[in-house]
Parts: C-alpha cells; sequence; structure tokens
C-alpha cells in the first residue's frame, strides 16, 4: 500500500468555548478520494480551511507530501488547490484574465496552453473573454473547479463543486473529476450533502458529527455498520441523533 | 520572496482598472478636484501675499504632496478590500503567497497609483495656476519617497484593522489618513500646535517633510536634520507595522478570521 499522501492527527480547532474540530485523525492515499460527509456545523469546512492553512489548528498535526504544513506552508500549497461554493473570483476580470493571474501565482509556464486545456475540459472555451460577473452560478462553479485542475495539484479539495449545478452539469463534473483522478492521479478530499455523489465518488468516507468522526470507511461498509439501506439514511440517523 | 507572485497580484489589480471607471476616477477625477478647489483658494490669498510670504507658493505644493501620502495609503488598503469585495482572499492565501508578497503587491500598486496622481496633479497645477512643483528643485525627490513610505505605513496599519474586524472597520480606508492630518502639518507650520500636540508632532515623519519643504521654501536650506528624521521615524513605523500586519495575520488566522472577513 503507498504511504499516505495527507496525513491528519489529532486535528483539533477550538473558537472559544466551542469545539468545531475535535480530535480528528484521517489520512488519503495517492490517487483516493476521500468523501467529508456531515450535517452542517460538523466541522467539515473548517476541516478544509485548516488543510490549506487559512485557519490555524488548535492542537494536532497536519502534513502533507511527508512534510509539515506548520513548517513548508508554501511548498506544500504549490502542490494543492480547492474549489469552494464559498468563495468567489474577481468579478470584474474575464475568466482568461483570472485564470492567467492563479496560473501566475502558482508560477506555472505555457499558461495559455495550460488555460485552453482546462477551459475545454469545463466546456467553457468559447467564454474565455467573458467578465466573470456576467457568469451564471453554474458557469461560476465550472470557473472555480477550472482555477483548481489548472495549476495540477496533487491533492484536491472540494466543498461542496456540485452544490448549484444542475444534474447535467453536475454529472460532466463528476465524470471530469474521474478523469483527472485517473489521469493525474489526483488525490481528493470531497464534501458534499449529496449522498448518491458520495457514493459514486468516494474510495472512502468520513462521517463528522460536532467535530467527531463517527464513521469511517467505504460507503458500503457504513451502510451495513449502522444496518441502514443507504448512506442518505445513515446521514438522516445520525443527524437527527444529534 | 517570488517576483511571480507580486507581478501576478500587481497585473490582477491592473486589468481591474482597465474596465473600471470608478477606480478610474478615483486617480484622475478627485485629485483634480482638489486642486480646483484649492487652487481657488490660493488664487484669492495671492491678494493678501504681503502679509503671507510664501503661502501661494506653499498652497499648492502641500496639497499635491498631501496627495502623495494620501494615495500611497489608499493603495495599499483599497487593493486589500478589493479582495474582500470579490471574495479573492481565501484564493489567494490558500496558494503559496505568502503575507509579505502580499504586501509587497500592494506596494508596487501603490507606486502606480502615486505616479498617476502626481502626473495628473503637477500637470493641472502647471495649466491651471502657472504653478510648477518642481520649484521646490531636488529635494522634492526625499521629500516624495519619504511621503510614500508614510502613506505605506498608515496603509498597512489600516490594512491589519480592516482584516482584525472585519468590513465594518471598511470606512477607515478613507476615514485613517485624515487623524494623521493635524499632526502631519500639512498647511500650517509645527508651532501653531499647542506645545504638548507638537510633541506628538514630532514623532510623525510627515510633520517633519512639511516643515522641511517649508524651509526649502523659505530660506533655500536644504533640510538635512528633518529629512534624516523623516527617514528614521520612517524605518521605524515600517519596521513596526511590516510586523504588525504580520502578527494581526496570524491572529486571525487562529480565530478563523481570514476566512471571514468579508462576511
Amino acid at each position: 500500500m503507498p504511504a499516505p499522501i495527507l496525513e491528519v492527527k489529532s486535528l483539533t480547532k477550538r473558537f472559544g468555548d466551542s469545539i468545531a474540530v475535535d480530535d480528528i485523525s484521517f489520512d488519503i492515499r495517492p490517487g483516493e478520494i476521500l468523501g467529508l460527509l456531515g450535517p452542517n456545523g460538523a466541522g467539515k469546512t473548517t476541516t478544509i480551511q485548516m488543510l490549506l492553512g487559512l485557519v490555524t489548528p488548535t492542537a494536532g498535526s497536519i502534513r502533507m507530501f511527508g512534510l509539515d504544513l506548520a513548517t513548508h506552508r508554501e511548498q506544500i500549497l504549490q502542490q494543492v488547490n480547492f474549489s469552494s461554493t464559498y468563495i468567489s473570483m474577481p468579478y470584474s476580470l474575464t475568466i482568461e484574465e483570472n485564470l492567467w493571474v492563479v496560473a501566475k501565482l502558482y508560477g506555472m509556464t505555457d499558461i495559455p496552453r495550460r488555460i485552453d486545456e482546462v477551459l475545454k475540459k469545463v466546456e467553457m472555451e468559447d467564454s474565455r473573454a467573458k467578465i466573470t460577473r456576467r457568469l451564471s452560478s453554474g458557469q461560476m462553479t465550472r470557473l472555480a473547479l477550472a482555477k483548481a485542475i489548472l495549476t495540477e495539484p496533487k491533492i484536491l479539495f472540494l466543498d461542496e463543486p456540485t452544490a448549484s449545478l444542475d444534474p447535467d452539469i453536475a454529472h460532466k463534473i463528476r465524470a471530469l473529476l474521474k478523469e483527472v483522478r485517473k489521469s493525474a492521479g489526483l488525490s481528493v478530499l470531497y464534501t458534499s450533502h449529496n449522498m448518491k455523489e458520495m457514493e459514486e465518488m468516494s474510495d472512502r468516507i468520513i462521517f463528522l458529527q460536532k467535530g467527531r468522526i463517527v464513521a469511517q470507511g467505504t460507503a458500503q461498509a457504513i451502510t451495513q455498520r449502522f444496518g441502514q439501506r443507504d448512506l442518505e439514511e445513515v446521514f438522516l440517523k445520525l443527524a437527527r441523533e444529534s | 520572496m517570488k517576483l511571480h507572485r507580486i507581478n501576478a497580484l500587481v497585473q490582477r489589480h491592473l486589468f481591474l482598472y482597465r474596465r473600471s471607471l470608478p477606480r478610474l476616477m478615483e486617480i484622475f477625477y478627485w485629485p483634480f478636484l482638489d486642486l480646483v478647489v484649492w487652487g481657488f483658494i490660493t488664487v484669492y490669498l495671492m491678494k493678501f501675499q504681503g502679509q503671507l510670504p510664501g503661502v501661494v507658493t506653499f498652497f499648492l505644493g502641500a496639497l499635491i504632496l498631501w496627495d502623495v501620502l494620501f494615495r500611497a495609503q489608499q493603495g495599499i488598503t483599497i487593493s486589500f478590500l478589493e479582495e474582500i469585495w470579490a471574495r479573492n482572499l481565501m484564493n489567494l492565501f490558500a496558494s503559496p503567497l505568502k503575507p509579505s508578497e502580499f504586501l509587497a503587491a500592494t506596494m508596487v500598486l501603490s507606486i502606480f497609483k502615486v505616479a498617476a496622481v502626481s502626473v495628473v496633479m503637477a500637470t493641472c497645477a502647471l495649466a491651471f495656476y502657472d504653478y510648477n512643483v518642481f520649484m521646490i528643485g531636488l529635494s522634492l525627490v526625499p521629500f516624495v519617497l519619504n511621503l510614500v513610505i508614510t502613506g505605506w505605513i498608515i496603509g498597512v496599519l489600516t490594512t491589519s484593522i480592516i482584516m482584525r474586524f472585519g468590513q465594518e472597520a471598511e470606512v477607515l480606508a478613507w476615514g485613517m489618513v485624515f487623524l494623521f492630518q493635524p499632526v502631519s502639518c500639512v498647511f500650517y507650520p509645527i508651532e501653531v500646535l499647542p506645545t504638548w500636540l507638537q510633541a506628538i508632532a514630532w514623532g510623525n515623519p510627515a510633520a517633519h517633510i512639511f516643515e522641511g519643504m517649508r524651509m526649502v521654501l523659505n530660506t533655500s536650506i536644504f533640510p538635512t536634520e528633518h529629512l534624516a528624521w523623516a527617514v528614521g521615524l520612517n524605518l521605524l513605523y515600517f519596521a513596526l507595522m511590516v510586523g504588525w500586519f504580520h502578527y494581526t495575520f496570524n491572529v486571525c488566522k487562529e480565530q478563523g478570521l481570514l476566512v471571514r472577513v468579508g462576511e
């Protein structure tokens, strides 16, 4: 079994008296898609923010590519990217300008070719000169995803990447992610409230509740453990018990 | 520090200015209006030239130099606000970009802004009021450089406060610099201040610069002592403010404020 590309040990985040993430440990192996599941406020987004170095953990350690995030932030983030429903990109810039800025930030070369490639992948090659403000929410999500894969990351953090997409585009995005994962050996940490999507996309799932891991394993193993028919029933059972 | 990351951020803002009329107005329209209003006041004061020697030559020069400081501060603070308004801070700080590179990029942008505003104001002063800001001579160069650094110091301070307290504090982007104006002695000599306020003003690099400028105009003597004080104070405050920015950045990451600053 290959060594983990990401290792989280005893990760904890407190904001004052409340605990957002409570002593969680997990890892991701190369090419693996790990689903992070849980109700609102379970600590999924805070976990991703800590993995991206945007929030400092109260305790615990994060290692990626064998390096500690606390001491090797620049080297690690060079090989990581993310997409989230909760962020945006500068509205007054065109799609191409936005992607150019991101590519420069990550020190990429041959930027025009790379932008062509990703725009083709997210089916936006005809919109490159469009001002970002004029994009639909579905197009915005695709742009955020284009930005995330543009820099050829080794690990991708996706916080509800298909939340605002219609089923057709969401399906295409999932297909794209599978293809990128296969061709580039990409590892992905994935959050979603769409249980079918979680089952389809994830090799393993971690179920978070009140900041703690309450279940982990394959979707099938989790549903069997809780004696439910599918992941959605497990989600409802755990969410209502809390 | 990596130049390509600084370049990326500078270019991101230049893309923005290229197609934004309100942002161009900030460079051309407001400085022009300032100059028109103060220009007419100066024309009026010319009638009292006998009673107030040097006042005419001084007012417009002081105004142009004050705008250098103001725009240098805005170059930093508004660039940070642009990222908040665009909900782009997470994209930036989840990338390999370092806080010091972010500051460096805003300083480069501030130089662009100061250069553009200075050209506009100097040209208009010459065209409309026959006033040549270069009459101050070579002393102008160290004055301007020091004012830019003072503007950066106030800009970094304001940015740190906005990062810590969120968008509620964004009004400081336009107001903070005026907190320093009374003790910068832009339009009057330092001795008009009450004694206790003079002590504070002497700790302000801008006050030394404007005092020095008056000395050049009144006596044609190069104000070496004032310039040395301005440089020394600027270096001290600049180091302190950059340290303060990094400290605030880390506090914001610990308290989860960096990801919520735009909310």
